[in-house]
């Protein structure tokens, strides 16, 4: 067996939760059908959304850019498969709101046919690939695939391949932890695609040039480990980059990623500081294999794995493509009648989805069909006694009791102050409750409605800063307008005084009639727009 | 004789205290009036002169200068009254009457078909957001549009409407947990009072 | 439709579990009272109980609040037998009833019920008797006194004479009275060996009762119910004085073992003072919290004119507990030790 490597940083709070994966942990990844329809929201990763460039109608092939990223944090979006383009709007997605967002509905032709494929390196080749190694080349290379974060956070990946000036990068973390319980499509991903992953890694570690890698996985997960093991001791260049397998002790949330960091690296990050400005980056293992994929297969990231348990006849974790319906993929596993609803990511951190149907994203790694048996109703909120058991299963070392003493109490300048912005909604809190508090809401609400202020203060300053300019620029104006009429007013009592001085002299000049000229085609056109006819002809609009 | 002394005492200390005071005085003078500015900071800037003002600044000068009551402003509604009050340690008053009808946010949208380009509207615009030429269609930049209405009566074609800012996902805010009757997808979710 | 957020799972934890394991926690300590008092402690325990349930739902009912459901907490039983065993066992069972009425209607229910209440609510029971009914409130049972049950039904009901005979000081009284006259020993336990009031290391048979407490009191803290922080910081503090002071004049002060052993010490520490709601939250102000009242509950004891101190140590501690949370407000997970702890009071709000 493995080894522990290393000694362990345990950061504060956190619990034990009971895993519950086996119910999929040992079903093999298999292909959902191809579904007839996919639905893509055109949002699906942090920052700004992509600008589709297809429109109904257009035929697509699969792995065809159809939108396109908007600006560096924003990555592009594919088709899944071939097919044709039906429809660009508004569709519900996976979303706790339940709201629509603009999407692009692809209809398979069921050929599933590839368009060009332009890998970023041969497969073997990796001489060539260091020849042509350029890191900026790579981040537009995996911008263009679309290639996001897999682990929930869906933030663009080739936004964290950029270094923090002056801060060399020690450390690369991959992320196996998968510590909520039920989800085991990176445990799967890793037993079934560890070469992929080692691959996609070595290439990292090359680009970035780190010190070491570290893959860290749970105890829980003993196979995934042994398998990444035997790929890592399959090749040369694991023990050139320092790469090795590290098992974690199973502490929810050790999968997040301060978290993790302090775990392995004994680095906390500060408040307000990034992994990379200690030195440190993190990739969850699919989005590793998706990098891979993207880097020696030109494929973009147009599927993912997604394990689907609960009250289902036949759970386990299925690869389907991004926009396939969660209502079919649920129908696939045999969703049972005692099911009341569906979550969609883990029991700790997901959500319900709030209407039957959604389309799967890019950061959706779990469905869960609920049932009263598996989420017993909870017991009614009583009063907070400030018993303290969430600030000791706080990860982050905060005091749940206060902030949600002041989000109940709409003190939300209160909440700033006892640090919600470091909060990370673990629900670590929630679960040692005694008395049922929904906490996380509470500090999603608080979080909302500070997020909202913040807005409305820039509005409002913005709107000042505009007002206050306009107020400027007229006073500016009626100073100008004075002045120029005062000038005609000298050139004016000029020309009188020439006419006066000789009657028969010579002609005015040609410059005081051209200023007179148009001094007073100014004041023509300024009554002309002040009495513009308010009422136009009809069919002559303006 | 014996009170002297303290004649003298208390006339000297009278004096020092005196320089101090006017040195103080001089020393840390306060330019301008700055509660002006903060009241200005706690008015929400729509401009739309709702309260009798033209815009929030002269607003939060009559404020300052007491002329003005501090419930005039319905865009800051109930909650802008209440930290007005906090700021001013006057009384919280509820919104007035005539402020209490429901000001919506939204964005103004000019009907580009109708607009017969008379600028009335960019001249009524109190944040210069509405952007065109005589003769030419105008159009409203919607991230400056405070959503003040000003520019609505003056438009002779009537083109223009307020639109509210639509809720999608990116918007949308998590709502201040109910006493807890967990949603199914089955059942529609009960409040319990309690 | 209104979203519910996760966590979907919980802990299968509660209120009730919290207070049924206190009240179990109690148990041994007042089996022990039971073999040194005899069974009007049972009674009591009933009177306190009966009519803590009685306020608390027709309170409950008047505020609006779902009265069975916060009943089933069981908060009021705590408060009830908390009550029970602080007052004197054979005091007028109209007493307790108006303890119970300070502590349940005044202290709780008025302030807003559980989770509420800026003070303890058994605790102000205790203060407000003992300042109304300071004779009634000193009655301590004499050292081997036995009664039958039916006498002390009787007592407890007002059928019997007034029971000045059959009361006697208690050790700490002794103890005090001694400190004030000038009656001199060689020590503190010949004192009160010549009073008969010493046992093996304390006051006589309720040593063993305070012993029983101590047990109660582990297993809470084995259980997670309560934390280590407040009931060490109690005993090291209230040892440490009391050791200073003994070690000065052992004629006129008892020894630490004493101290901890007598009165509602042991109780006060792991049952009174740890009181989630009116105690601090943070680790730091847990700490300070109980050695402050344990200094304060030496003091009152040893140089006030209260028989124990617990009570107005407690109570006082719980006047600056907020003061101590919003100080002692531990570090953010990440924060340097280098960077300022900044408090939630400082800088006025700004912004939103």
């Amino acid at each position: 067996m493995l080894k522990r490597l290393r000694q362990f940083f345990r950061f504060p709070g956190g619990i034990h939760l009971a895993h519950r994966k086996e119910a999929s942990s040992e079903k093999a990844i298999t292909q959902l059908p191809l579904p007839e329809k996919l639905i893509l929201p055109l949002r699906q990763s942090a920052g700004a959304t992509p600008v589709p460039i297809v429109k109904a109608g257009d035929k697509v092939k699969k792995g065809q850019r159809i939108a396109a990223a908007e600006g560096w944090i924003s990555a592009s979006l594919h088709a899944p498969t071939s097919g044709t383009v039906r429809d660009v709007g508004d569709y519900p997605v996976a979303h706790p709101s339940g709201l629509a967002a603009p999407s692009i509905v692809i209809e398979a032709d069921g050929e599933d046919a590839w368009g060009e494929r332009q890998p970023f390196l041969e497969q073997t080749a990796t001489e060539y690939a260091r020849q042509v190694f350029n890191p900026e080349r790579v981040q537009h290379y995996l911008q263009d695939m679309g290639v996001v974060g897999m682990g929930g956070a869906v933030f663009p990946s080739h936004v964290k391949l950029v270094k923090a000036p002056g801060i060399p990068l020690e450390t690369l973390i991959v992320n196996g932890a998968e510590c909520e319980p039920f989800v085991t499509c990176d445990d799967r991903l890793m037993r079934e695609r560890a070469d992929e992953i080692i691959s996609g890694l070595i290439f990292l570690t090359e680009l970035l040039g780190v010190r070491e890698a570290l893959i860290a996985i749970e105890n829980n997960k003993p196979e995934a480990a042994v398998a990444m093991q035997n790929a890592l001791a399959a090749r040369l260049e694991s023990v050139v980059h320092h790469i090795r397998v590290v098992i974690i002790p199973a502490i929810y949330p050790a999968g997040s990623l301060k978290q993790l960091v302090y775990m392995l690296t004994g680095k906390r990050a500060p408040i307000g500081v990034l992994p990379t400005q200690l030195g440190v980056q993190c990739f969850n293992v699919a989005t590793i294999h998706a990098i891979w994929r993207a880097v020696a297969h030109g494929e973009p990231l147009i599927r993912r794995i997604v394990t689907v348990t609960g009250d289902v006849e036949r759970p386990g974790n299925l690869e389907v493509p991004l926009g396939a319906s969660i209502a079919d993929i649920l129908r696939y596993a045999g969703m049972r009648g005692s099911a009341d609803g569906c979550l969609v990511g883990g029991p700790m951190m997901g959500f319900l989805l709030p209407h039957g149907d959604a389309p799967i994203g890019k950061g959706i790694h779990c469905l869960i069909a609920r049932s009263p048996q598996l989420f017993p109703p909870e017991a009614p909120e009583s009063p907070c006694i400030r018993c303290t058991s969430c600030a000791e299963a706080c990860p982050q070392g905060l005091l749940p009791y206060e902030l949600y003493w002041w989000s109940r109490a709409g003190d939300f300048a209160k909440t700033q102050r006892y640090h919600i912005h470091e909060c990370i909604e673990c629900g670590c809190c929630a679960y040692v409750c005694p008395a049922s508090i929904p906490l996380p809401q509470y500090f999603r609400f608080a979080k909302d409605q500070l997020r909202a202020a913040a807005k409305n203060q820039e509005m409002a300053d913005q709107a000042r800063e505009r007002f206050e300019f306009r107020q400027f620029r007229i006073e500016r104006e009626k100073a100008e307008r004075a002045e120029k009429l005062a000038q005609a007013a000298r050139a004016q009592s000029a020309k009188r005084a020439v006419e006066q001085a000789g009657a028969s002299s010579a002609p005015p000049t040609s410059e005081a009639e051209a200023i007179i000229a148009a001094a007073v085609e100014r004041t023509r056109m300024a009554h002309e727009a002040e009495t513009i006819d308010p009422k136009p002809e009809p069919g002559n609009p303006a | 004789m014996e009170i002297l002394p303290a004649v003298l005492v208390m006339a000297l200390g009278a004096l020092i205290l005196g320089a101090a005071i006017g040195y103080v005085a001089t020393r840390f003078k306060v330019e301008g009036d700055p509660m002006v500015e903060k009241i200005n900071a706690l008015l929400p800037q729509t401009q739309c002169g709702q309260c009798g003002y033209p815009g929030c600044k002269p607003y939060a000068e009559a404020i300052a200068k007491d002329d003005a009551a501090i419930n005039l402003c319905p865009p800051g509604g109930d909650e802008g009254a209440r930290r007005l009050a906090d700021l001013l340690g006057r009384e919280y008053t509820p919104l007035s009457a005539e402020c209490q009808k429901e000001s919506k946010a939204g964005v103004a949208l000019i009907d580009e078909a109708n607009c017969i380009g008379c600028t009335l509207c960019i001249q009524a615009c109190p944040v210069d957001a509405i952007l065109g030429a005589a003769k030419q269609m105008h159009t409203v930049i919607a991230p400056f549009c405070t959503g003040c209405e000003l520019c609505l009566p003056p438009c002779p074609v009537d083109c223009i409407e307020m639109k509210a800012i639509p809720q999608t996902p990116e918007n949308w805010e998590w709502p201040r947990p109910a006493r807890k009757v967990p949603v199914s997808l089955i059942k529609t979710p009960v409040d319990i009072p309690c | 439709m209104n979203p519910f957020s996760a966590p979907y799972l919980h802990r299968p934890v509660s209120i009730q579990r919290s207070m049924n394991l206190v009240l179990l926690a109690l148990l041994p300590g007042i089996l022990a009272y039971l073999l040194l008092i005899g069974p009007a402690l049972v009674v009591q325990i009933f009177i306190a109980s009966v009519s803590a349930l009685l306020f608390e739902g027709v309170l409950l009912y008047w505020r609006g609040k779902p009265v069975k459901e916060r009943l089933h907490d069981h908060s009021a039983l705590v408060t009830a037998w908390l009550i029970a065993l602080t007052f004197p066992p054979l005091s007028p069972w109209w007493l307790t009833v108006i303890g119970v009425f300070f502590a349940i209607v005044i202290a709780k229910q008025l302030y807003g019920g559980l989770g509420q209440n800026p003070f303890n609510p058994a605790m102000i029971a205790f203060a407000v008797c003992i300042i109304a009914f300071p004779a009634l409130m000193s009655q301590w049972p004499a050292q081997g006194l036995t009664l039958s049950f039916s006498r002390q039904v009787e007592i407890i009901f007002g059928f019997a004479p007034h029971l000045d005979a059959l009361t006697s000081a208690t050790p700490l009284d002794a103890i005090k009275t001694a400190l004030k006259t000038d009656v001199l020993h060689d020590n503190v336990q010949e004192l009160l060996m010549s009073q008969n009031l010493y046992g093996t290391f304390a006051g006589r048979g309720w040593e063993w009762v305070t012993t029983a407490y101590l047990c109660g009191g582990i297993f809470l803290l084995i259980m997670g119910v309560i934390s280590w922080h407040v009931p060490l910081a109690f005993i090291v503090s209230m040892s440490a004085l009391a050791l200073v002071c003994w070690l000065v004049d052992p004629t006129r002060f008892a020894d630490p073992l004493f101290h901890l052993f007598s009165g509602g010490a042991i109780l006060g520490a792991f049952f009174i003072a740890t009181d989630p709601v009116s105690g601090c939250a943070t680790p730091r102000g847990k700490l300070i919290f109980g050695a402050g009242a344990g200094l304060l509950a030496y003091l009152i004891r040893v140089f006030g004119s209260f028989p124990d101190g617990i009570a107005f140590a407690v109570l006082l501690m719980n006047l600056t507990a907020p003061l101590l949370d919003l100080y002692c407000q531990p570090r953010v997970f990440g924060a340097l030790p280098s960077m300022p702890v900044k408090r939630a009071d400082e800088e006025k709000e700004d912004a939103p």
